[in-house]
């Protein structure tokens, strides 16, 4: 999933200091599994700024929603009737989702209340680390699983450097060195041979080398 | 016991302090309560195992949101009690009323021209167990 921590109150309070009237609204997708832009996030968050608000003499009315998902302009468009009503709109959802409401709406104001941080999983409950970069040519299976282009500080393809001790990596004593765990996995299995071949460079113009991607699949469209 | 204790408390019954959200303490907060404290089991004692320490982070929480905008993180509080501690009830309720009113009445409730019509303060939250 893509994983998003919710900005400071200081920044969006920033953000929304000349309106009196706003909506925020949150995404049942990605953002609700990662307890950031849900129902419950985006009740939490108007509480806190009608607080922040009144505290200041300068209080504020705050509308809440949450669409099944603001990647998704069949969903986006249930807003047509209400995204007029407000001063501004907050936008809950990853960086996808205030494009796509910027985009439908071109007359309204929409902010985002999240910084989206990357692709991954909730390793436990309520830690989530990355496991993907979103490269645009997996090449997983090379590494028995493990993405060293996502996990590995340097995005290495061909061994730990320097900076593996003890199996973390020196950026940090939770990063784990994913070169340690890639050759401890192949060791296990009896394959270390596999990391010996000659590979072929990487295409990096899939990634974000190339700008913007796109994805266009005929059998779906209309 | 016939134990007495400061009447601004308002108490609120929950199953299990697990139950209480980071929203419903915010909801206090915003509705004018000049402080609310969670009363739940003592830790290790839960009957649901970690209703009482789930909710101990979501103080917290709530606590860094207060200080984040500027409202004294003290309004909000948990306490570990058993329901066999009759005395330290009434005796948290005077330490917390206390508190409260060497800070002052909320900023929220305060300025705030809707909040007039606020509920009591401070306002508790305390599990039935």
């Amino acid at each position: 999933m893509i994983v998003a921590d919710r900005k400071s109150l200081e920044e969006i309070l920033d953000m929304v200091k000349e309106y009196n009237n706003i909506l925020i609204v949150g995404c049942k997708g990605c953002v609700t599994v990662c307890n950031v832009g849900g129902e419950k996030e985006v009740e939490v968050l108007a509480s806190a700024l009608r607080i922040a608000r009144k505290k200041e003499e300068h209080e504020i009315a705050i509308d809440t929603t949450v669409i099944e998902r603001q990647c998704d302009n069949e969903y986006v468009a249930q807003l047509k009737e209400s995204v007029g009503n407000y001063d501004a709109v907050l936008s809950m959802a990853c960086g996808v989702g205030p494009q796509f409401l910027s985009e439908a709406y071109r007359e309204q104001k929409f902010y985002p209340a999240v910084n989206t941080t990357f692709f991954g999983g909730a390793v436990t409950h309520g830690i989530w680390e990355e496991r993907c970069a979103g490269c645009g040519t997996c090449i997983i299976h090379d590494f028995d699983g493990l993405c060293p282009v996502a996990r590995c500080a340097k995005s290495l393809l061909h061994g730990p450097c320097g900076g593996s001790s003890k199996g973390r990596c020196e950026i940090s004593k939770e990063t784990i060195c994913i070169w340690d765990s890639i050759v401890s996995k192949k060791i296990e299995q009896g394959r270390l041979n596999d990391l010996l071949g000659v590979r072929p460079v990487k295409d990096w113009r899939t990634a974000r080398d190339g700008g913007p991607r796109r994805s266009i699949r005929e059998e779906l469209t209309l | 016991m016939r134990l007495s204790y400061p009447s601004e408390i308002k108490v609120i019954q929950v199953p299990c302090t697990g139950r209480v959200d980071i929203i419903h303490l915010l909801n206090a907060i915003e509705n004018g309560a000049d402080g609310v404290y969670v009363a739940g089991c003592l830790e290790g004692e839960c009957h649901f195992l970690t209703g009482n320490i789930k909710t101990r982070k979501k103080v917290d929480y709530v606590k860094r949101v207060l200080k984040e905008i500027g409202i004294e993180p003290e309004r909000v509080e948990m306490y570990n009690l058993s329901s066999a501690m009759g005395v330290r009830f009434a005796e948290i309720a005077r330490e917390m009323t206390e508190k409260i009113t060497a800070l002052g009445p909320t900023p929220v409730k305060r300025r705030s021209k809707e909040s007039k019509s606020a509920k009591k303060a401070p306002v508790k939250e305390r599990d039935a167990a």
